[in-house]
C-alpha cells in the first residue's frame, strides 16, 4: 500500500496546532442541553444548502425545506425575473405554514403562479407580496405593503443554494465558504443531472454519521467486503493522501491505483461485467479542465476529493460526477439523512446500467456505516467514557467537534455580553 | 406468443420476469429482502452470463424510447445487479452489520 507523506510536523493533525492531539469527549453529541445550543449558534447562524437550482428549472418552480433543528421550514422559489429567492414558510396571517401538500410535516415541491394559503385564502406572489386579501374591506388599516412573506436570507455558489436564518448574516456566503471551497467554481456541477436521492431516518446525532464519512480509517474493518475476499489483506490498514482545514470546512483526497486499473480478481463479477462499481463508472464524459480547487493536494493518481461544508453538507467529487450528503439534526440523538448521486445524464443503457450498479453499490456500503450508528449512540449515552482517542487519519473528525465547540462558545460569549 | 414479457432471445428468462421485472430500486430491494439465498442464486445462475448481452440488446433502442420488453429486461437487469450484492458480495440477503438500518430511494431516472 502507498505511503503518502505527511507534513513536516509529522503529522496532518500537528499541522493544525490549534486542533491539539488530546483525547475528546463526545458530550456534544449526547446531551439535549448542547443540542438546544446547537440551534441558535449552528444552524441559526451558519449558512445552510437546502437544494440545487436545478430543483426550480423555471419561473414559479419552488420546493420546501423542513429545518426542524431551527423550528423553521423555509420555501425556496424561482422568482419572476429568474432569481432564486427564500421565505419563512409561515402566512402573515394568522400563522399557518404556506406551503405544503398532504401533511404540514412534509417538504413538498412543484410549479405555482403565486403561493394560496390552505387557512383563509391570502395569496402571495413568487417575490413575496401580498397580493390578495379575502374581504379586505373587513380588516382595519391593513396595508398589504407591510404583510409580505418574511424574506430569508438565500444566496447561491456553484449551482447550490444556501440559506441563512439569521437577521443579519455574519458573513456572506461566498466569505463563509472560503477559499478552500469556492476554488472549486466553475467545476460542471450544472451538467451532472441525472440524479439518485436517498434518504434515511438514523438513531444518532447527526455528527456521529458525518463522523463516519469523514475518515477512511474504518473502512478495512467495517467494509471488508469491498475487497473481495480472495485478494484480502486481513490486517491491512486504510491511508488517505492529503486533509486540508479551511476556516470551519476540511477536505480529505483518497489517492492511489483506481480500482479498475487493478487485476480482475480486485473486482467483483458485477463490477467487471457492468465496468462500474465501488467508486463509481469506470468512464464518465469528459469534463474539461478541472477548478484549481479540484484536487488541492494534487494527488496522482488521485481518487476522490471529499468536501466537508460546515455544518452539515458534505461534497464527494469522483471522476465526473459527484455524491452528496446532508445531515439535518431532529433532535440530539436523532438526524434526517440525505444523499444524492449525480452524473451526467445516461445516453445509452449501458451508461444508465454503469449509474444503477454505483447507486446500489453506494446504499450497501452506507447501510453498513449507519448500521453502526444506533449502538454508537446508546453505548456514548451510557456515560460510560467520556474521552476518546482519535489519530491522524481521524483528524476531520477531530476538527469538526473543535469548531462545533467553537462556534457554541462563540455564540454563548456573544450572548452573555447582549 | 402473446404473453410473452421479455424480449425473444431472452425466452429461457421468462420464468423470472414476473418475479423480477420490477419498476423501483424500493421494489427491487423488499424483493431482494424477501427472498431466499436459493431463489436468488437461481436466479443470478440464470441470468448472469447473459448480462451484457441483455443490455446490448436494450442499446439497439435509444434510451428514451425502449419498447416494452426491451424496457422489461433493463428492469431485470436491475434486479440482477440488486441480487448480485447478496451473492457476490455479502452471502446474505442484507448487507453485513446493517443491523437495523434502512436507506430509501426516493428518486431516481427512468427506465
Ligand atoms: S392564516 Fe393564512 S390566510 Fe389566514
Ligand atoms: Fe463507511
Amino acid at each position: 500500500m502507498a505511503r503518502w507523506p505527511k507534513p513536516a510536523e509529522g503529522s496532518w493533525t500537528e499541522h493544525y496546532p490549534e486542533i491539539g492531539t488530546g483525547l475528546i469527549s463526545f458530550e456534544d453529541s449526547v446531551s439535549p442541553e448542547f443540542y438546544e445550543l446547537e440551534r441558535e449558534a449552528i444552524f441559526r447562524r451558519a449558512w445552510l444548502n437546502v437544494g440545487r437550482v436545478e430543483q426550480l428549472p423555471r419561473k414559479g418552480s419552488y420546493f420546501t425545506k423542513e429545518v426542524r433543528v431551527a423550528r423553521t421550514s423555509v420555501v425556496v422559489v424561482r422568482d419572476g425575473g429568474g432569481g432564486v429567492r427564500a421565505f419563512f414558510n409561515v402566512c402573515r396571517h394568522r400563522g399557518n405554514k404556506l406551503v405544503w401538500d398532504e401533511f404540514p410535516g412534509e417538504e413538498t415541491s412543484g410549479f405555482c403562479r403565486q403561493f394560496t394559503c390552505k387557512y383563509h385564502g391570502w395569496r402571495y406572489g413568487l417575490d413575496g407580496a401580498l397580493n390578495f386579501v379575502q374581504q379586505e374591506g373587513e380588516f382595519f388599516d391593513l396595508d398589504k405593503e407591510d404583510f409580505g412573506l418574511v424574506p430569508v436570507h438565500c444566496e447561491v455558489w456553484a449551482g447550490f443554494i444556501f440559506v441563512n436564518l439569521a437577521r443579519e448574516p455574519e458573513q456572506s456566503l461566498h466569505d463563509f465558504l472560503g477559499p478552500m471551497v469556492t476554488a472549486l467554481d466553475g467545476y460542471p456541477f450544472d451538467k451532472m443531472t441525472e440524479w439518485y436521492v436517498f434518504r434515511a431516518d438514523n438513531r444518532s446525532n447527526w455528527k456521529i454519521f458525518a463522523d463516519a464519512f469523514q475518515e477512511y480509517y474504518h473502512v478495512p474493518a467495517l467494509h471488508p467486503q469491498q475487497v473481495p475476499i480472495e485478494v484480502r489483506t486481513p490486517g491491512s490498514g486504510f491511508e488517505c493522501a492529503h486533509f486540508q482545514l479551511d476556516g470551519p470546512h476540511r477536505v480529505v483526497s483518497t489517492g492511489g491505483a483506481r480500482r479498475w486499473t487493478l487485476p480482475p480478481e480486485y473486482m467483483y463479477p458485477i463490477e467487471r461485467a457492468t465496468r462500474s462499481g465501488l467508486v463509481g463508472p469506470w468512464e464518465s464524459p469528459e469534463i474539461g479542465e478541472p477548478p484549481p480547487g479540484l484536487n488541492p493536494g494534487r494527488i496522482d493518481p488521485w481518487g476522490i476529493d471529499n468536501f466537508q461544508i460546515f455544518p452539515n453538507l458534505e461534497i464527494l467529487i469522483y471522476r465526473g460526477w459527484y455524491l452528496l450528503y446532508r445531515y439535518w439534526p431532529t433532535s440530539h440523538n436523532t438526524h434526517h439523512f440525505e444523499a444524492m448521486l449525480c452524473f451526467q445524464p445516461a445516453t445509452t443503457v449501458q451508461e444508465r446500467v454503469e449509474h444503477e450498479v454505483a447507486a446500489v453499490v453506494f446504499k450497501e456500503f452506507a447501510l453498513q456505516d449507519a448500521g453502526m450508528l444506533t449502538g454508537t449512540q446508546t453505548a456514548l449515552e451510557s456515560g460510560v467514557l467520556d474521552r476518546f482517542p482519535l489519530n491522524d487519519q481521524e483528524v476531520l473528525v477531530r476538527h469538526f467537534h473543535k469548531v462545533v465547540a467553537d462556534w457554541v462558545a462563540d455564540y454563548q460569549k456573544n450572548h452573555a455580553e447582549v | 406468443m402473446t404473453d410473452r414479457l421479455l424480449p425473444a432471445g431472452f425466452a429461457e428468462l421468462e420464468p423470472f420476469a414476473g418475479t423480477w421485472c420490477l419498476a423501483t430500486e424500493t421494489e427491487r430491494y423488499a424483493r431482494r429482502m424477501a427472498s431466499s439465498m436459493e431463489e436468488m442464486r437461481t436466479f443470478y445462475d440464470a441470468f448472469f452470463p447473459r448480462l451484457e448481452e441483455a443490455v446490448a440488446h436494450c442499446d439497439t433502442f435509444p434510451l428514451d424510447a425502449l419498447p416494452e420488453d426491451a424496457r422489461r429486461l433493463l428492469q431485470l437487469v436491475y434486479s440482477l445487479v440488486m441480487v448480485s450484492m447478496s451473492i457476490e458480495i455479502f452471502h446474505q440477503p442484507k448487507a453485513v452489520d446493517a443491523a437495523d438500518a434502512e436507506i430509501e430511494r426516493v428518486r431516481e431516472p427512468v427506465p
